[in-house]
């Protein structure tokens, strides 16, 4: 850059240190919007587990509710809503995997796939109280299933299931196209691509994707509510095995709400324990499948 | 020729005779055939998604259907009429507007807060963020968006409606600003990701560009960048209104129960999807108000339907650019 | 060369991508045991070419065939089992691609998918190729190694043994040493000249003097359409039937 003595030169004066000044404003605005987002509920969280102290303890998580839930534990609830994860992922994790296989490796691009594309969107969007009077409608009246775990179960899987399928076809398109075009110019079939380099690739997505879901599954409580979930049934404390797939159970979300609304004269601190073991589960959950993605990523195959 | 060491070739390299093609292993009949059913497996898979959605609207418009016919009921009354007593003796009325207004309202409001904080908060991650805080803040926004609906609703029933009785002397805590402020704080993590999203998509040519001719940050994001991700940053403001209007347990908990037209952001109000979820466990089973509250049901589905419908047009506009 | 059987008979073959007509209307024979190498710029529809013989253009979104193919008397585009079509053509493409496999899991994927399963067999399959492939004294203490750790060079190597591991009849090699240095392709023609006696090879390349080594006869192709196609020396020679086949080949254009 030449030196010389002209006013060329790239001097500070007013107009660029205003604008430097609206830069500054700019970014400490947006950074504002975003912190807004995480203190409160930084704080909030605090503040739930502060309330809770008092009831906190390993024996809340293992006792059985007494005195109509007014102390004790939750130990029902736990167990139920364990039972409704597990069994509504078996159903909804195949289905999904073998949808999303078919979405991202079989399908033309033709209007019938655009239709499943499109439909599975809108499954996605339902919302959750459309779901429970779809789980009352299909599962516990016409096809006889009653209130049980089995309606809530397959009415928690229709709804975790549009994800499974988007986030394992995210995790099949990550495979680079030209691993499979390899394979079949050797005169693989598109099932044995599949097998021996697209699905070994993409477990890790697929896998986290499921793990994902959980904490959705034991979250939400409209579902439950109307098709299998009820507010006191009697089971042995600690027990591992209460419930039959016919039988109705209780689920931590719906306890919750139950002891938040529905029973009076209950401790302070125990809606409020209930809150933080819920919130606890579903946020450890996630944070161990957001973990296992950032570790498989760097053990990239390729 | 096999004999010969130095060739490259192993001895088994067959002749090739003028007719006889070279023999190579077959898979055994079983196997293909196994292979094919399990294809026809994933086929119908994939097809399912098509059949779970209809099935939706099927049994659940199934349940409400004969509501429709009876003496009782007029379509057009339960779509504008703000007279909601489902249990009267006398007069039974189900006129759902009041209902409406209240999603609408406490969508809107959620909405005037979550959109300019989302937005900003995705611009802040795409353009200023270093990557170690980017991740961080990303982790942070999916762990938001994990919080359950009922923890949503009960932090709106507790924490909420003391601060808000605290500040604004209200008589109760529970009414359509509680709700609003639930819900934007449910909604901030879709309109974030999505947002995020759609900033990434523009190219950094577009960035640089502007930014050479000596643009500020700023100019650079208010004349290039949003209006370049403007449809992207749309669908993520629709998919957040689909999930606010959609949203059941939380609004349930946090805005109250009377079913009137809100006047002012402390008045408690009731959504639609509250609604059903309150009444559903005392109408009995076939009864006129229990088809009723399913045909609120088929509502709430077209509503939601629209929305998301829309906003996939409208990425799907974006990508094919 | 008239008492060798035609292997690959083309006629009328066309080819366009939606409304673009990338191959006009060509047509030629390709004999057995011979080395066939097909020249021409960038552009020329070469790639495409090899594409239709082995059924990936059905891959290509927007991608129209018309003409025949006939390889051993089958038409291609009519063939019943595409499969096996691929597993009688060999194809080697441009770029290496390891599969994210062991270096011995990359090479027996082919024999695998046959239904082969005999751990002697397929370590027999397996050596074989990468001998040929002049692969073998780089990786045989390392055949469990990742495929895709491999250098450029090396992965493209393992890509021609890949493709030699089904026993192809036909072997098409598509511009196969972009990433290998030269000594290396020098003693994968060797292979490749000594494989002609069993096979029949075609070689798509962009290095005349590749062709000019090592074909038996050449076609000239320029925006998909043959200028010329004639035996090697002819072609490479002062007088070929085309000016524009002279120009190409002394490097006065393309």
């Amino acid at each position: 850059m030449n030196q010389t003595n002209s006013i060329t030169h790239f001097t500070r004066n007013s107009f660029t240190s205003r604008k430097e000044w609206y830069e500054r404003v700019a970014k400490w605005l947006f950074q504002g919007m975003a912190f807004a987002l995480v203190v409160p509920l930084l704080l909030i969280i605090g503040y739930l587990i502060y309330k809770a102290s008092p009831s906190l303890n390993w024996s809340f998580i293992v006792d059985v509710p007494v005195k109509g839930m007014r102390e004790g534990g939750i130990w029902p609830a736990f167990i139920g809503t364990l039972y409704l994860v597990v069994i509504s992922l078996a159903i909804s994790t195949p289905v999904g995997v073998l949808a999303a296989i078919y979405l991202n490796e079989y399908a033309k691009d033709n209007w019938f796939n655009r239709l499943i594309n499109m439909a599975v969107i809108n499954l996605a969007g339902v919302p959750s109280i459309v779901h429970a009077l779809f789980g009352l409608g299909a599962f516990v009246y016409a096809a006889r299933f009653g209130y049980s775990i089995i309606s809530a179960s397959l009415t928690l899987a229709i709804m975790t299931l549009p994800v499974i399928i988007a986030s394992t076809r995210e995790a099949l398109a990550s495979v680079p196209m030209n691993f499979r075009e390899a394979c079949w110019n050797v005169g693989a079939t598109r099932w044995q691509t599949i097998r021996a380099v697209v699905l070994p690739n993409s477990i890790s997505g697929i896998l986290t994707g499921v793990i994902l879901q959980v904490s959705r599954a034991a979250g939400e409580t409209a579902p439950v509510m109307f098709t299998g979930a009820v507010f006191y049934k009697a089971i042995q404390k600690g027990d591992l095995l209460p419930y039959q797939l016919t039988d109705q159970c209780m689920a931590l979300s719906m306890h919750l709400y139950t002891v938040a609304t529905q029973v009076p004269g209950v401790k302070e601190s125990i809606p409020f324990a209930t809150a933080v073991v819920l919130l606890g589960s579903v946020l450890l959950v996630n944070a161990s499948a957001i973990a296992l993605r950032v570790y498989l990523r760097n053990r990239k195959k390729w | 020729m096999g004999d010969n060491q130095n060739s490259v070739l192993a001895a088994e390299y067959p002749a090739i005779s003028d007719s006889k093609p070279v023999s190579r292993p077959r898979r055994p009949y079983w196997v293909i055939t196994a292979e094919r059913i399990f294809e026809g497996i994933i086929r119908l898979s994939g097809v399912s998604a098509i059949i779970f959605v209809l099935a939706i609207f099927f049994f659940v418009f199934k349940e409400a259907v004969p509501v429709l016919f009876s003496d009782n009921f007029n379509i057009t009354q339960f779509l504008t009429s703000t007279k909601w007593y489902p249990t009267s003796a006398v007069n039974v009325r189900y006129g759902t507007f009041s209902l409406i207004i209240g999603s609408f309202s406490v969508t809107i409001l959620a909405m005037l807060i979550a959109v300019p904080f989302g937005l900003g908060a995705a611009i802040y991650i795409s353009e200023f963020c270093n990557k170690k805080l980017k991740e961080t803040l990303k982790i942070i926004i999916e762990l938001l968006a994990a919080i359950p609906s009922v923890v949503w609703g009960f932090i709106g029933m507790t924490v909420m409606s003391k601060l808000i009785v605290n500040f604004t002397n209200a008589p109760v805590g529970v009414n359509l600003l509680n709700g609003g402020l639930i819900l934007a704080f449910m909604s901030v993590p879709i309109i974030v990701s999505i947002g995020e999203d759609a900033l990434k998509a523009v190219p950094d040519s577009y960035r640089e560009a502007a930014l050479a001719m000596g643009t500020t940050k700023w100019q650079m994001i208010y004349r290039v960048l949003i209006p370049a991700a403007k449809n992207g940053l749309l669908a993520a403001v629709l998919l957040g209104i689909g999930r606010a209007v959609g949203e059941t347990m939380a609004v349930l908990m946090a805005t109250g129960h009377s079913v009137h037209i809100p006047l002012s952001f402390l008045d408690s109000i009731r959504t639609l999807t509250a609604n059903i979820a309150a009444e559903l466990g005392e109408a009995p089973a076939g009864s006129e108000h229990y088809r009723v509250l399913f045909l609120t049901g088929v509502l709430l589905f077209c509503i939601t339907f629209i929305v998301n419908l829309t906003a996939d047009l409208v990425i799907r506009g974006v990508r094919r650019k | 060369m008239n008492t060798l059987k035609k292997r690959i008979q083309v006629e009328n073959l066309r080819l366009s991508f939606g409304s673009v007509e990338v191959i006009h209307d060509i047509s030629f024979d390709v004999y057995e045991k011979e080395i066939f190498s097909i020249i021409g710029p960038a552009q020329s529809g070469k790639t495409s070419l090899l594409r239709c013989l082995n059924r990936t253009i059905d891959f290509t979104r927007g991608a129209s065939v018309s003409g025949k193919i006939i390889v051993d008397n089958e038409d291609v585009r009519k063939t019943r089992d595409i499969f096996a079509l691929r597993r009688k053509i060999g194809m080697v493409a441009p770029l290496p691609v390891g599969l994210p496999l062991s270096i011995y899991e990359n090479v027996a994927f082919a024999p695998r998918c046959s239904g082969l399963k005999k751990k002697s067999q397929l370590d027999e399959i397996v050596e074989r190729c990468l001998r040929q492939a002049a692969l073998w004294d780089e990786v045989k203490d390392r055949l469990n190694n990742l495929g895709t750790a491999l250098s450029g060079g090396q992965q493209q190597r393992l890509t021609i043994a890949r493709a030699l591991s089904h026993q192809p009849e036909i072997l098409c090699l598509d511009e196969f040493s972009i990433a290998i240095d030269p000594v290396t392709t020098m003693r994968i023609e060797d292979v490749l000249k000594e494989l002609k006696r069993e096979i029949t090879i075609i070689l798509v390349t962009n290095l005349t003097h590749q062709a000019r080594r090592i074909s038996d006869r050449s076609m000239f192709m320029l925006k998909g359409d043959i200028v010329e196609i004639d035996r090697t020396e002819v072609i490479f020679s002062d007088h070929p039937a085309k000016k524009e086949t002279y120009d190409y080949v002394n490097g006065i254009f393309g």
